[in-house]
């Protein structure tokens, strides 16, 4: 037995030269990220009255579907704001991180051929396997004792040590758990493709059951990992037993995987592939046919999920309209507009969120022609009489008008939601108005796209960078408290409240022009330089 | 007519300069072998010539247009195979058959299926799971179905196995009958002698040497292994007799061709045991073009 495990440990060497800027990144990312927002929160909410305001505010169910239940509302601390608004976050980026990097070292090296080379070596049959999971466990222990001893030496009085290493255990064993279940889809996958989609497709799925565990069947919350870290109740009550369930379960499924890996052979996987169409479709025969084929099956499953996600926040309308008319001090809070309910202004933020998460399929679609470049298919393309403005093009094209899609989807979920559980119903009109008023917003994210793949192709993951910190500005800008500046850098806050703003069509114009001159540049750029 | 036409391409990436200067002259019929070793500069000069990157100075022509600003016109009569074939994992090697040529043009089936039966593919498999070899058929297929005057294509048969190299080389005698031309790059020497008759060699950036395959001096010195019962006498005197080398029993050497009638008669006076003739390789080429610059090999 012993021998399916030799040299494991040069292995796991290997993994970590090969990784160790990547690594690096990743786990100061993680930590720097979580410590730095806990160093803001005790200036953000200074008094104690600061702080009651918050906390009634974040009774709200749309808040807990966000971002998880709180122990602590009734003396919400500054720990107790760190457990609640960071904990589910810094879980999920530990999540994707371990997604990546497992998928990476297992089903990626198999599918290019790099294991049979490893394998070919004295290694033992479950020792790459085994050196990827370790090396993803030293990097959440890394992760879990960097932002545990980070954040007790901010030396903020409510937190303390235990809730500081719980905190930072919390994130470290959800990074450990979906570094296992990677594993497991490794091995059940055949390809990269799949073990990504599924992966992913879990971690969205368990995020969604948290959020409506949270806001109805606390149960339910169980089943996720995510609620299970959140019933630690960090800084409140600080439980270790979800931690040490989390990793009875880890330890489970990487059992599980090692069985699954020993009775496989070298480059098959579970799921069967079945053999395709041996004639091209007549749709196939243009660059966009192409580009459609190949984000074929991704628009789809993203039209689902968000379509999904619309309609878990749409089910909560019911609820926050009972919040928001019996919390008299939200009431206070929130601008009363002649002529709209509370709800109806809070649905608007609910759209410009559900905005921000539709941009992340928009750029897949988009940066998909800069990762056909580097694995170098274009040039075969450009070798036909094809032009580069019509390859760049179809891929821009299906960008902006999947903001489209992904923006009807998402409200056809909200609203059909809504209307089973609102006494009040907005009207589907207004809502899609809503909706569409943020596509100039995302296509400022298309812009940016196009504009880096043209002009600095070797930049384009500085569109995700850019998106991230929207998604911050947008979500968590209020509490926070972000200088206005920082809220004008996200192409959303220029867009108006429907249907309680009205809709400046200047602004949208403008927002429209910077974006298609972005566009512009990029494709001029495109045609200009040396394709890889 | 020249189909292909390069004059004085330079090509740098960063402080690196990839192609010194080259010219490239390719008429309508030929079968135009380009070789050289590794990273000598063949690909970057036919990315050049597919408009796919930009040189930083010459001309650079195919059809009598520009191989950069009217790329798209040119491709419609030409197709491509890359050394290095990368297809999309998700799609199988039919459909993407069927895309490059619609891309091309009009869609020949007969001839797409009899390529497909010839060549042996399974065209409903992914080609993700496609062998290296099999990527390449895919690439070939999708090139020789498609209806063009000029096909350049890559080390096209590095994945090869020796029964499809034949029909590989079946399909460009029939291209060369009707009158079509190739630009077939290669490091295999013996590859492009049969095939081509016309050959340019580039190292490091420069051609080093270029012409139909009669007129290259080097390729006419012949190889010879000897050994002979007397000891040889005077060899070094005779004319045509290059790089003579002594192993144990076994004299090396080359000869010219034209010569080679005189050497004969001169060695049979004592008494031949053994005699082995062998084509010069591209090695041999490139460490005589060495000397004769004067460099070290």
């Amino acid at each position: 037995m012993a021998k399916k495990f030799t040299n494991t440990r040069v292995l796991i060497g290997f993994i970590f030269r090969r990784d160790r800027i990547r690594l690096l990144l990743w786990i100061l990312g993680i930590a720097i990220f979580a410590i730095s927002i806990a160093a803001l929160l005790p200036d953000l909410y200074p008094d104690k009255a600061d702080k009651l305001v918050l906390a009634e505010t974040m009774k709200n169910p749309a808040v807990t579907f966000m971002l998880g239940p709180s122990a602590g509302l009734n003396n919400y601390t500054d720990g107790a704001m760190m457990g609640h608004f960071m904990l589910v976050f810094t879980a999920m980026f530990a999540a994707i991180m371990s997604i990546l990097l497992v998928t990476r070292h297992t089903r990626e090296d198999e599918e290019d051929g790099r294991i049979e080379m490893i394998y070919s070596l004295p290694l033992g049959s479950l020792s790459n396997l085994t050196a990827t999971l370790l090396t993803l466990l030293i990097a959440n222990v890394l992760i879990f004792l960097l932002i545990g001893l980070g954040l007790y030496g901010l030396g903020i009085e409510t937190m303390g040590l235990e809730g500081s290493l719980l905190f930072g255990a919390s994130v470290g064993v959800v990074g450990i758990f979906y570094a296992a279940l990677t594993g497991l889809f490794a091995q059940l996958a055949s390809n990269v493709r799949t073990t990504l989609g599924l992966s992913f497709a879990f971690l969205i799925a368990e995020y969604i059951i948290r959020g409506s565990g949270d806001t109805g069947n606390q149960a339910l919350s169980h089943l996720s990992p995510l609620g299970l870290i959140t019933r630690s109740e960090v800084y409140v009550n600080n439980y270790w037993w979800p931690i040490l369930l989390l990793l009875a379960i880890s330890l489970l499924i990487y059992s599980f995987s090692l069985y699954l890996n020993s009775i496989r052979d070298l480059g098959a996987g579970f799921i069967s592939t079945k053999p395709g169409k041996s004639q091209g479709s007549p749709y196939l025969s243009s660059p966009i046919g192409l580009a459609l084929r190949l984000e074929r099956t991704p628009i789809i499953a993203w039209a689902l999920g968000i379509f999904i996600l619309g309609s878990a926040y749409g089910s909560l309308l019911g609820d926050l309209e009972g919040f928001l008319s019996t919390s008299q001090l939200v009431q206070k809070m929130i601008p009363i507009v002649e002529g709209f309910s509370l709800t109806q202004s809070f649905v608007t933020m609910l759209i410009t969120i559900i905005s921000v998460i539709g941009t992340i399929p928009i750029l897949m679609f988009v940066l998909k022609v800069n990762s056909e470049e580097k694995k170098d298919r274009i040039s075969q393309l450009l070798a036909t009489p094809v032009s580069r403005y019509s390859i760049i093009g179809s891929y821009t094209l299906i960008g902006l008008m999947a903001a489209f899609l992904i923006q009807l989807m998402s409200v056809l979920g909200l609203w059909l939601a809504a209307s089973f559980t609102m006494e009040d119903v907005i009207s589907f009109g207004t809502l899609l108005k809503a909706a569409i008023v943020n596509v100039p917003a995302m296509w400022i994210f298309v812009g940016v796209a196009v504009f880096l793949i043209g002009r600095f192709p070797k930049l384009t993951g500085l569109t995700w960078t850019y998106l991230i910190c929207a998604f911050f500005i947008e979500y968590m800008g209020e509490f926070l408290k972000l200088p206005e500046w920082t809220t004008k850098l996200s192409p959303f806050s220029h867009v108006p409240s429907v249907p309680v703003d009205e809709v400046k069509v200047s602004t949208l114009l403008i927002i429209l022009v910077i974006a298609f001159i972005l566009i512009g540049i990029g494709f001029r750029e495109y045609n200009r330089r040396d394709i890889e | 007519m020249s189909f292909i036409e390069m004059s004085k391409v330079r090509k740098n990436f960063g402080i690196v300069t990839a192609l010194d200067g080259i010219d490239l002259k390719v008429n309508k019929g030929d079968i135009y072998g380009f070789i050289g070793p590794n990273g000598a500069g063949k690909t970057t000069a036919i990315r050049i010539l597919l408009g796919i990157i930009k040189a930083n100075s010459g001309e650079s022509k195919i059809f009598g247009m520009d191989s950069w600003k009217d790329s798209v016109e040119i491709h419609k009569n030409l197709a491509y195979v890359p050394g290095d074939v990368n297809l999309w994992p998700n799609l199988t090697g039919g459909e993407v058959i069927d895309f490059f040529v619609k891309l091309r043009g009009k869609v020949n089936k007969k001839r797409r299926d009899e390529l497909i039966e010839r060549l042996g593919l399974d065209p409903s498999k992914k080609c993700r799971t496609y062998s290296k070899g099999n990527r390449q058929k895919v690439a070939l297929i999708a090139a020789f179905a498609s209806d063009v005057d000029l096909y350049i294509l890559d080390e096209p048969t590095s994945g090869l196995d020796p029964l499809m190299e034949k029909i590989f080389q079946e399909y460009i005698m029939e291209i060369k009958e009707a009158g079509k031309s190739v630009l077939l790059s290669s490091h295999i020497l013996s590859e492009v002698d049969e095939l081509c008759n016309k050959v340019s060699i580039i190292k490091q950036g420069k051609i080093i040497e270029s012409g139909s395959l009669d007129e290259l001096t080097y390729l006419k010195r012949i190889s010879i292994t000897l050994q002979t019962r007397k000891p040889i006498e005077g060899f070094e005197k005779l004319k045509g007799v290059h790089d003579i080398k002594k192993r144990g029993d076994l004299l090396l050497f080359q000869v010219d061709q034209e010569e080679m009638n005189n050497v004969i008669k001169y060695i049979s006076g004592y008494e031949v045991i053994k005699l082995e003739s062998s084509p010069p390789t591209l090695e041999d080429l490139f460490m005589r073009h060495y000397k004769d610059d004067g460099g070290e090999a």
